[in-house]
C-alpha cells in the first residue's frame, strides 16, 4: 500500500472524483490563486479552471448558500470552509436549507453537498479560531458528519461522501494535514456509520475520533507499559454515529473512556456514553470516565492552552481511574 | 420606474390571467377560513392583493425555468399549474399534498414544475436560488432561475452575500437570475421606510452593479411586460437582473395578524382601488371581454374549484407513521 499524507490523501481524491464525475466542483476562499490556506487545492485551479474551481468573496452564507442550491439542482459542490469556526455565518444556510430541505420537500430534492476544513483547535489561536464544531452540527437530523483521523480515512469517507445524497460535514484537523500512513488506492471507500477498532486489548474501551485518536493510542501504548491493554475505537463518523462497535467492544472490556477535543456540556462523549449505559449498563465495572475539553474560551497563553485541551497523561488518568 | 407599452398579450390569455387571479384569490380566501376552522395549522400567509406579481412572472418563464419563494408561497404555485387539491391537501397536512404534509404552507415545493419550494428564513433562500443559476449555465443550458422574496428580505445579509455572488458570477455570464422583489410595504408590521435606510429598494442592486428597475406589481399586464423583457434579457446574458415590484398585500401578514395596528384602514382601502383583479376586470370590460354574466361565469367557476380543493384535501389519508422517518436521509 502507498504511504501519503493526509493532505494528500483528502487532495488525490478531489482529482479522481472531480477526473470522474464533471458534477463536482470547487467553492471556497482562496482555494483556487491562493492554491488554499493548507493547500489541500493545490493546482486544481490550472487543472480544472475557474468554472470548476471557484475562488470566493469572503461571503460564507452566501457561497455555501449557493453551493446548496446547486446541489439541488443536480451538481456536486465541495466548499472548502478555511476553517470550521467560519461557517457560523453560514449555519442558518446550512442547519435550515441544507440539513432539511429534503424533508420539508417531502423527499423532492437532494443537497449532495459536501463541506470540508479543518476543525478543532491549532496552537496558539486563541478563542474564536480554536473550536471543535462536531456535537453542534451533529445535533441535526438531515446532517452527515465525519471527522477522519487517518490518511486512509481521509480518503475512503471524503469518496463517501463525494458519492453520497445527502450534505456531509467534513471535518479535517490542521494537526494531521502533514500525517503520513498508508492508504489503499484507486476506488477505496469507507462507508458512514462504520467506527474501527483500530487498536484491539482487553482492559478498556477508549473511545476517539479525529486528532484525539491518536492521543488515545499514545496514551494506550504508554499503559501497555504498566501491563494495561487499551482497546482504541475510532469513531470516524459522528453522524450516524456507530454505536454497535462502541458496545461491542465494551461488552468485552467492561470499562470505558471517551475522548473529545470539544468542552464537556451536550458533546459527543456525553452522547456516547449515554449510548453505551443505553446498551451495556450491566456489563460496565466502572462509571464511563469522559476526557473533554476545559468548560472555557480557548486561551490564547500557551501555558493555559495546554490545560485547556485532553492531553495523553489525562487520558492515561482516566484509564486509570476507570480500572481503580 | 417605467411604463407599460402597448397591450401585446391575446385576448385570451387575458382572460385566462383573469380566471386564474380570481381563482388564487378564492383559494386563498378559502386558507383563511379553513384555517380560522382548525383545518390549517401553523402560520399561514396569503397573497391577497400580490397575486400579479408572481401571474406576471411565471407567465413570462418558460416551462423549464425554475423558482424559489418565500413562505407566502401559495400563488406561485397555483400559478404555475400545480393541482390546487395537492396545494390544499399539504395545507391540510395530508398526504396527498405537495410535499407529502410534511412541508406546509410555508415549504409548497413542485419540482417537476421547476418549483424548488418555499422557505421560512427570511432571506435565506436567495443565496440558493444564485446557486441554482450558476448550476443552470454550469449544465450548459439556457434556463433561468426567479427568486421572490419579499422588501423585508432586502434588509438580510442573505440578499447582500447572494447579489454579490450574483453580480462577480454574472460577469461571466454565469448567473442567470431574476430578483423579484415582492416590495408589500411591510414586513410583518415594519414598513419599507423604518426599515431600510433607502427606500428605494431596486437601487440597493446597484452596489452590486445588478440592472434594475422598480414596476408596478399590481397591473398583471405590467407586470408581464417587465417581466418578459428582463426574462429574455437574463437569459440571453446569463447576468442577473432585479425588479422591485411595487404591490400590497390586503390581508394581514400571517393569520394571526388581526388588529394591523401599523397601518390605517383608509390606506388599505385606497390600495384595494387597484386590486389586480379589479385593474385587469376594468381593462377586460373596456376591450368588451367580460361583462357580469361572464364574471359571475368566472366566480362560480373559481369557487367550484376550491371546493373540489377542498374537497380532496379533506378526503386525502394523513401521513401514516413511516413518513415520520422517511426524506431525512438519501439512499
Ligand atoms: C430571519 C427571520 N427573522 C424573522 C422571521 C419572522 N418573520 C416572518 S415573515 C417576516 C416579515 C418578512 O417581510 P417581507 O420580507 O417583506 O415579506 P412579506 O411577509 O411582506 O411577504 C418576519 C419578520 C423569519 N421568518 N426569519
Ligand atoms: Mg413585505
Amino acid at each position: 500500500m502507498p504511504e501519503m499524507t493526509y493532505r494528500e490523501a483528502l487532495r488525490s481524491t478531489l482529482v479522481e472524483e472531480m477526473d470522474r464525475d464533471p458534477r463536482v466542483l470547487l467553492l471556497g476562499e482562496d482555494i483556487g490563486v491562493y492554491q488554499g490556506t493548507f493547500r489541500i487545492t493545490e493546482g486544481l485551479l490550472e487543472r480544472y479552471g475557474p468554472r470548476r474551481v471557484i475562488d470566493t468573496p469572503i461571503s460564507e452564507l452566501g457561497f455555501i448558500g449557493a453551493a446548496i442550491g446547486m446541489a439541488m439542482l443536480g451538481l456536486r459542490p465541495v466548499v472548502e470552509v478555511m476553517t470550521w469556526n467560519f461557517s457560523l455565518p453560514a449555519a442558518d444556510q446550512i442547519l435550515q436549507n441544507a440539513a432539511k430541505v429534503r424533508y420539508f420537500s417531502g423527499g423532492q430534492v437532494s443537497v449532495p453537498l459536501v463541506i470540508r476544513g479543518p476543525n478543532g483547535a491549532g496552537v496558539q489561536l486563541s478563542a474564536q479560531h480554536s473550536q471543535s464544531l462536531e456535537s453542534f452540527y451533529g445535533h441535526f437530523p438531515g446532517l452527515r458528519v465525519v471527522a477522519p483521523a487517518t490518511p486512509a480515512d481521509a480518503r475512503g469517507l471524503l469518496r463517501t461522501a463525494l458519492r453520497a445524497e445527502d450534505p456531509v460535514i467534513f471535518l479535517e484537523h490542521a494537526a494531521l494535514y502533514g500525517m503520513r500512513g498508508p492508504v489503499p488506492e484507486a476506488d477505496y471507500t469507507v462507508p458512514f456509520g462504520q467506527a474501527a477498532v483500530v487498536r484491539p486489548g482487553r482492559d478498556v474501551t477508549v473511545v476517539a475520533y479525529s486528532r484525539m485518536l491518536h492521543l488515545a493510542l499514545a496514551a494506550a501504548d504508554e499503559l501497555a507499559q504498566e501491563g494495561v491493554e487499551c482497546e482504541v475505537v475510532d469513531l470516524r463518523c459522528l453522524r450516524p454515529l456507530d454505536m454497535d462497535t462502541v458496545a461491542e467492544s465494551v461488552r468485552r472490556t467492561h470499562r470505558a473512556v471517551v475522548v473529545q477535543e470539544q468542552w464537556p456540556l451536550f458533546g459527543a462523549a456525553a452522547e456516547v456514553a449515554t449510548g453505551i449505559y443505553e446498551r451495556c449498563f450491566d456489563d460496565l465495572d466502572a462509571p464511563v470516565e469522559r476526557v473533554t475539553g476545559e468548560d472555557v474560551p480557548a486561551p490564547y497563553a500557551r501555558n493555559l492552552e495546554k490545560l485547556a485541551f485532553p492531553d495523553e497523561s489525562r487520558i492515561a488518568q482516566a484509564v486509570r481511574r476507570v480500572l481503580q | 420606474m417605467q411604463h407599460a407599452q402597448p397591450v401585446t398579450v391575446p385576448a385570451e390569455t387575458l382572460l385566462e390571467w383573469y380566471r386564474t387571479l380570481v381563482f388564487c384569490r378564492r383559494f386563498e380566501e378559502q386558507t383563511e377560513r379553513s384555517f380560522r376552522r382548525g383545518k390549517i395549522g401553523g402560520y399561514l400567509h396569503v397573497a391577497i392583493g400580490q397575486e400579479a406579481v408572481p401571474l406576471g412572472f411565471l407567465s413570462a418563464a418558460r416551462a423549464d425555468d425554475v423558482f424559489f419563494v418565500s413562505y407566502r408561497d401559495h400563488v406561485h404555485t397555483l400559478v404555475r399549474g400545480t393541482d390546487p387539491g395537492a396545494v390544499m391537501a399539504e395545507l391540510y397536512g395530508k398526504l396527498g399534498g405537495t410535499c407529502k404534509g410534511k412541508g406546509g404552507s410555508m415549504h409548497l415545493f413542485d419540482v417537476s414544475r421547476g418549483n424548488y419550494g418555499g422557505y421560512g428564513i427570511v432571506g435565506g433562500h436567495i443565496p440558493l436560488a444564485v446557486g441554482a443559476a450558476y448550476a443552470l449555465r454550469y449544465q450548459g443550458t439556457d434556463r433561468v432561475c426567479l427568486c421572490f422574496f419579499g422588501d423585508g428580505a432586502m434588509n438580510s445579509g442573505a440578499l447582500h452575500e447572494a447579489a454579490n455572488l450574483a453580480g462577480l458570477w454574472g460577469r461571466e455570464g454565469l448567473c442567470p437570475v431574476v430578483f423579484v422583489v415582492e416590495n408589500n410595504q411591510y414586513g410583518m408590521g415594519t414598513s419599507v421606510e423604518r426599515a431600510s435606510a433607502v427606500a428605494e429598494l431596486a437601487r440597493r442592486f446597484d452596489a452590486y452593479d445588478i440592472p434594475n428597475e422598480r414596476c408596478d406589481g399590481m397591473d398583471v399586464v405590467v407586470v408581464y411586460e417587465v417581466a418578459r423583457r428582463v426574462v429574455d434579457q437574463v437569459r440571453r446574458t446569463g447576468r442577473p437582473y432585479a425588479v422591485e415590484t411595487i404591490t400590497y398585500r390586503f390581508s394581514g401578514h400571517g393569520a394571526a395578524d388581526l388588529f394591523q395596528p401599523y397601518r390605517t384602514k383608509e390606506e388599505v382601502e385606497r390600495w384595494r382601488q387597484r386590486d389586480p383583479i379589479l385593474l385587469l376586470e376594468r381593462r377586460l370590460r373596456q376591450e368588451g371581454l367580460l361583462d357580469d354574466a361572464r364574471v359571475r361565469e368566472v366566480e362560480a367557476w373559481a369557487e367550484q374549484r376550491v371546493q373540489e380543493a377542498v374537497a380532496f384535501a379533506e378526503a386525502s389519508p394523513e401521513p401514516p407513521p413511516e413518513e415520520l422517518y422517511r426524506d431525512v436521509y438519501g439512499g
